[in-house]
């Protein structure tokens, strides 16, 4: 009896059940803070789709892609850990639904 | 047998990641505390460097450690130490109806990724980056990042600049 391998459809869904509960943690919590970690945890999950499918294709694409992934990631966090110091210096809290400046 | 077993290493590996990735990030969006779910991110985040490594993608599972479980994760506990936040009351929890419809639009989106990746198999045109190659992994990564994506790369060293510009701006403290 052989044993097949890993399929590269469990790493998928594996990624979209990750990707999924970044989104439900992104629009119930209302920390700022930790709707950002869901956000980084999307990102993440993406980055696992492709390096799979990257895997599985034997192409190199995909692996690039996450690395850039990566990179944009940490841009985007020290960007937005800037404007989430900036808010609580001028309105002391970071509770996104007290946050409504924008909101039309 | 041994390449069997070898598999088997694999599935048992697999599995095990998979479970606690999940329990990891389910304790990410439901912990009170920022911190813990700071701490239960970088789980998370270990839990799928592993996932790349058993994908023979050793670079990036290190690029993984070291950018996003080592700088982005200590970054967040840097500003939650800072920001001296008070933890979410339990009034806070209250189920919205727009965010039940919202977590249940995101379930329905799931079952579709199921549904899609269950139904067709993977195609599509098969590369030249067979596992012997990837062994030679960051050397593989480097010929392709510097000949076909040479311009992305000097685009992203751009970004970066930008993000570090606007992040000491942002903080300064204007007078």
């Amino acid at each position: 009896m052989v044993l097949p391998a890993v399929p590269p459809a469990l790493y998928l869904i594996l990624s979209g059940i990750l990707f999924t509960i970044g989104v439900i943690g992104a629009l119930t919590r209302r920390n700022a803070i930790i709707v950002f970690m869901s956000i980084e945890m999307m990102l993440n999950a993406v980055n696992v789709t492709f390096v799979t499918v990257s895997r599985f294709l034997q192409s190199m694409d995909g692996v690039l892609f996450a690395f850039f992934v990566i990179a944009v990631a940490a841009a985007e966090a020290a960007v937005g850990l800037a404007i989430f110091v900036l808010l609580y210096r001028s309105r002391e809290t970071i509770n996104v639904d007290e946050i409504n400046l924008l909101k039309w | 047998m041994a390449e069997n077993l070898g598999v088997l290493f694999q599935w048992v590996i697999f599995l095990g990641v998979a479970f606690t990735s999940i329990i990891a990030s389910l304790l990410v969006i439901t912990r009170k505390n920022p911190i813990h779910s700071a701490l239960f991110l970088v789980l998370t985040f270990i839990c799928v460097a592993v996932l790349y490594v058993l994908l023979q993608n050793q670079f990036i599972a290190i690029v993984q450690v070291i950018v996003y479980a080592g700088a982005i994760v200590m970054l967040i506990v840097f500003v939650i130490m800072l920001l001296d936040l008070e933890e979410e009351l339990r009034s806070g929890m209250r189920l919205l109806y727009s965010k039940v419809l919202g977590s249940l639009l995101a379930v329905l989106f799931l079952l579709g990724i199921i549904y899609s990746v269950a139904a067709s198999p993977l195609t599509g045109q098969q590369g030249s980056y067979t596992p012997e190659r990837m062994s030679a992994n960051v050397k593989a990564v480097g010929e392709v990042l510097f000949t076909k994506y040479l311009f992305p790369f000097e685009i992203a060293s751009i970004l970066l600049v930008a993000a570090v510009i606007g992040a000491v701006v942002l903080s300064k403290r204007r007078r």
